[in-house]
């Protein structure tokens, strides 16, 4: 009946609506053109007669690799003029998607001896081919100025910086004198989990969901960021050029998930721990997570689980008790392409890199120098196996030869720690008795410089709790305890401890104990960076909370290191500079120029009195917060100076000079800041008199019109003369005391 | 000088009070017992027996003649001051939280609990001051029913008929006494709980103190916030100097979980605050509990404090402390 419109022949209906731009919008689109249809270059070149034969293999290749085509869909093209195949053949899928995944799969497939697959889309060849031939200049992006990394460093007062994470907001603050601390950014929600700087200043680094971001300049702009979701834990190089972090949760590729150097790919799925470039942001390697052996060993994951080479140049993961895997940067490939083999190794340290070694390596660098620097060199451990003793071994790296072995027994647990300067190495031994029922402690010191190692042992009635080198110096540190409760912690017993400290005989190249200070609680010992002073702190205890603060060089000048041995008294030089308190103190830092002290009661250890204090090296309080949610404090790390060691020899010697201009700087600021403040408190009472003034005057009027009678000053003053007087006098007229004697 | 410990009381400390002239100390415990001390030298003059449960609150009439007192045992009383002897009581539903006289002494406010049920109410009555004092109407001359967050505390205010009050969600807010309109309010005058509400002599301006950990100072007009005094611990007290420029605040960790912290982290001190610079001046330890309760005598010459410890400290200021000028010869009016 109706001529239009219901068999769809004619758009202008009734209405004479235009319907296809609507139809054009949501028209099925089909597949068209050749998405599903790839090209293999790199096919063997053959005769008709073995066409078959080669479909056939072709065919099962794909298979193998989870493609499977059928030999009628691949069509070989043919050069009529010799009769041979032409060396690439067209192969028709599905889908597109089946098509895809072949490519990514085959591409560059190993065909065999001779011929490697090279796979390409059909639709890409053809959008090469017709490809402009013409060189069109790429735009030059607009060049942006990034701020100065290191602009803090150019502070006008020399300040430091340090960050603190409380509640959901991360600030940063600067330090110095107490009027030039000020905030110098916040943020609220900063960071998922907390903040860590590098180890040079350069960034900080915050933890999220889905990675890790750097943040870096005058105003904390996003540097670089590494999508490592979940991560929990990092770990910078020494010299910040990689970073290492860690999840829990293994690593999952999803379908469709970003690719490109700065993601993971698929090959690094289940992987746990991730090596980043940190100035490009590029993935450089992954790896599981290993743990020690056995079953009965509790899966304990050690942080850091890459130790880096104090140069950037290397880095290695321990297997334990089976081998080092030393990785070179920046290919991260195996170093010499194998392990190194050690049977039962349990841990490893890098020889840290002294000044002079610096230098040294600088030279070499450049090309100036005549002397080779040293090597990098490793020290490792292994337990007793079986009929061979516990051993010590320090090795060269990359040469690996051994430079010493030292063979121990009855070993426990050995702990390797290093002197800052790669100067002495000191095994820390526990060793047990032959009933394995008692544990006590020797000391290995290797002094690393000298010729063949000589090694030194101290050996130590009671076990050691912690240990602990002067930074550049020769001296140590070590807290000792012989309580019973050592060996059972239980909430509210304090362990009493002995601190010694121990300084090595020039010359005679033993280490002799300076002092012991017996009978304290103190269990953390922290050096100053610049050495010589040191605070002995009693951490995690509900009842004690005690800062102690010592000065080793007391009767030293300052103007100059000690030179030689001292002719004092041997350890008079230790004195006591004082004694403070922090109430549940959980973190303690001393700031880079070891002139400052913080100590910090973090809300993730418990939630009393959270907060921080900053003292200076004698034990006065500088500033004192106590805060609710605070987490964490972490002063700002400075990077190496810049100053040559003359330069640096000259600001010694000019030390009173400097100094008198910077206590005329003080003087002027001081009297200016109580200007300040005197003014800042006038203004206050003015405001509050005319505040009161104004309201006494509102008063009177309101009482006025309520009628009633305004008690005048003159009325008051009456009332108070009225006021009766009353006397109470107590005297003792005589006192007398009897003795009753029965 | 030596502060003098006050041992009548046998549970923890709800109110101190000192009558106008200084020299009298009135108590109350959560041991059912009212007591009253010489101020001078901490001898207790006499009690006032009668309630039956916690009294939670006192106040005392400008001729220390009456006092009135607020128990949980539901019932509101008026004592004689000299004789001891209980001359009325009236009877609620739940129990009397404050009481406060009205500055001529003619009225007393006073707030009862929500409870059971019952609202939380506010009811005012016209006290008879002639003859003996026993010859008092039952029923309260203007009752009303602040609705939403309970009210904590309360206390006449700078004109008559304007009752000033403190909330529990840390509200404070002037009520219309004969209406029972709220006239003015501020919401977000704390963060919690307000635990102490006293007014400057002239009824001026007023300090609350707050579990918020805060202590502020009001303008009663205008309920805007002139200052505040932000401490590490809840508030439970605070108290105005008459004669220097200081407030005094006293509280510590909640009473619940005192058993599980030590004396020095319990923060049991009085804090002297600057009035107006909002500094931190001085602290007064002793207590071994929080401070529930702080008074200052009128005179400004001592203060006392109750705690949850179950006593009262009688401080007598030093000669130093009048003498010292901290911050210089800036004249500060009261």
């Amino acid at each position: 009946m109706a001529p239009n419109g219901v068999n769809g022949v004619h758009h202008e209906d009734d209405e004479g609506i235009d319907y296809s731009d609507i139809e054009n919008k949501y028209k099925v689109k089909f597949e068209e053109g050749f998405d599903n249809i790839l090209l293999v270059d790199g096919v063997p070149i053959i005769d008709e007669a073995k066409r078959g034969k080669l479909l056939d293999k072709i065919a099962k290749e794909f298979g193998r690799k989870g493609a499977p085509i059928k030999t009628a869909d691949i069509s070989v093209p043919w050069n009529d003029t010799n009769g041979k195949s032409k060396g690439f053949v067209f192969i028709e899928f599905k889908n597109a998607i089946d098509a895809a995944f072949a490519q990514t799969a085959m591409d560059g497939h190993p065909f065999d001896s001779k011929h490697t697959f090279r796979v390409n889309r059909f639709t890409d060849i053809e959008r090469y081919a017709d490809m402009d031939e013409t060189y069109v200049d790429p735009e030059p992006d607009e060049y942006k100025p990034k701020e100065h990394l290191r602009s803090w460093l150019g502070d006008s007062q020399g300040r430091d910086q340090y960050a603190t994470y409380r509640g959901d907001e991360v600030e940063i603050h600067w330090h110095g004198k107490p009027s030039q601390c000020e905030v110098a950014f916040s943020r609220q929600n900063w960071t998922d989990l907390y903040i860590s700087w590098s180890p040079l200043g350069t960034y900080i680094a915050t933890l999220h969901r889905q990675g890790v971001q750097l943040w870096g300049g005058a105003s904390w702009g996003k540097q670089h960021r590494f999508a490592h979701p979940m991560v929990k834990l990092i770990d910078f190089s020494p010299c910040e050029n990689y970073i290492v972090t860690w999840s829990n949760d293994p690593i999952v590729v999803p379908e469709g998930a970003q690719q490109g150097p700065q993601f993971f790919s698929p090959e690094d799925e289940g992987h746990n721990i991730a090596v980043w470039d940190v100035k490009t942001g590029n993935l450089l390697r992954t790896f599981p997570t290993a743990y020690p052996e056995g079953e009965d060993v509790k899966k304990q994951l050690q942080w850091p689980a890459l130790k880096w080479s104090p140069d950037d140049k290397y880095v290695a993961r321990v297997t334990p008790g089976q081998q080092i895997s030393v990785y070179e940067l920046p290919s991260m490939g195996l170093q010499g392409k194998k392990s190194i083999k050690i049977e039962g190794v349990v841990d490893f340290e890098w020889c840290p890199q002294g000044d002079k070694d610096r230098e040294e390596a600088e030279a070499e660098a450049k090309g100036k120098s005549t002397r080779k620097p040293r090597e990098n060199m490793l020290a490792y451990w292994t337990p007793e196996v079986a009929n061979q003793p516990a051993r010590v071994t320090l090795m060269n790296f990359p040469s690996r030869t051994l430079l010493r072995q030292k063979n121990l027994f009855n070993v426990t647990e050995c702990k390797l720690h290093w002197q800052n300067q790669g100067d002495f190495l000191c095994v820390k031994v526990d060793r047990h008795t032959k009933t394995k029922k008692s544990i006590f402690c020797n000391l290995e010191i290797f002094r690393v410089r000298e010729k063949d190692f000589p090694v030194e042992v101290v050996e130590l009635k009671d076990a050691v709790t912690d240990f602990s080198w002067e930074p550049r110096g020769e001296r140590f540190a070590l807290i000792s305890s012989s309580d019973p409760n050592l060996a059972n912690p239980a909430p509210g017993i304090t362990v009493k401890t002995d601190v010694s400290f121990y300084q090595l005989v020039r010359g005679k190249g033993d280490f002799k104990l300076l002092r012991t200070l017996s009978t304290r609680t103190s269990n953390t010992v922290r050096w100053s960076p610049r050495g010589r002073h040191v605070v002995l702190a009693t951490i995690g205890s509900s009842s004690k909370s005690e800062l102690e603060f010592w000065d080793l060089d007391f009767n030293a000048d300052d103007t100059g290191r000690r030179e030689g041995p001292s002719k004092e008294e041997w350890g008079s030089g230790i004195q006591h500079l004082g004694t403070a308190d922090h109430y549940g103190v959980t973190d303690v830092e001393w700031d880079p120029s070891g002139r400052y002290l913080a100590t910090s009661a973090s809300a993730w250890r418990h939630t009393l009195e959270n907060g921080y204090a900053i003292w200076d090296f004698r034990g006065q309080e500088l500033e004192k917060h106590i805060l609710d949610r605070f987490k964490q404090f972490l002063w700002r790390p400075r990077p190496r100076t810049l100053l040559t060691k003359e330069q640096q020899r000259q600001i010694r010697r000019n030390l009173k000079e400097y100094s008198r201009q910077f206590d005329e700087e003080d003087a002027a600021e001081e009297s200016n800041i109580s200007a300040e403040l005197i003014a800042h408190r006038k203004r206050l009472v003015d405001e509050w008199n005319a505040w009161r003034t104004r309201v006494k005057a509102e008063m009177a009027e309101e009482q006025n019109r309520l009628g009633k009678k305004v008690e005048s000053e003159a009325d008051k003053q009456g009332e108070e003369e009225k006021e009766e007087i009353e006397l109470w006098v107590d005297e003792v007229i005589e006192q007398i005391e009897e003795e009753v004697v029965e | 000088m030596r502060p003098i410990l006050l041992q009548g009381h046998e549970r923890s400390l709800t109110q101190i009070k000192f009558n106008r002239e200084g020299d009298l100390l009135f108590s109350c415990s959560k041991d059912h017992i009212i007591n009253v001390w010489f101020a001078h030298n901490g001898e207790r003059l006499g009690t006032y027996d009668g309630h039956n449960g916690t009294v939670w609150t006192i106040d005392v009439d400008s001729e220390s003649r009456f006092l009135v007192s607020g128990s949980a045992d539901n019932t509101l009383r008026l004592w004689s001051v000299q004789t001891g002897k209980c001359l009325y009581r009236w009877e609620f539903p739940t129990a009397v939280k404050r009481v406060a006289w009205s500055e001529d002494d003619s009225q007393v406010v006073c707030i009862t609990e929500q409870r059971m049920g019952y609202q939380c109410a506010v009811r005012i009555f016209d006290i008879d001051r002639e003859g003996d004092g026993t010859n008092q109407s039952k029923e309260p001359s203007s009752i009303f029913y602040p609705i939403g967050s309970k009210a904590t505390l309360c206390s006449f205010a700078h004109v008559p008929n304007l009752i000033l009050m403190g909330h529990e969600s840390g509200k404070v807010a002037l009520f219309d006494a004969k209406t029972g309109d709220e006239v003015l309010n501020n919401e977000r005058a704390h963060m919690d709980v307000v635990t102490d509400l006293q007014l400057s002599p002239d009824r001026s301006y007023f300090i609350t103190s707050s579990k918020d950990k805060t202590a502020r100072l009001h303008e009663t007009k205008t309920l805007t916030v002139l200052k505040t005094y932000t401490t590490e611990t809840p508030l439970n007290s605070a108290a105005i100097a008459p004669g220097k420029p200081y407030v005094l605040l006293g509280g510590g960790q909640d009473a619940m979980s005192v058993t599980t912290t030590s004396l020095r982290q319990g923060k049991f001190e009085t804090r002297f605050w600057h009035k107006i610079f909002e500094e931190e001046v001085g602290r007064v330890k002793g207590h071994f509990g929080p401070v529930n309760t702080i008074a200052v005598s009128p005179k400004g010459d001592c203060y006392a404090s109750g705690g949850e410890d179950g006593f009262v400290r009688v401080h007598h200021f030093d000669e130093s402390y009048f003498r010292a000028k901290p911050y210089g010869d800036l004249e500060i009016e009261e």
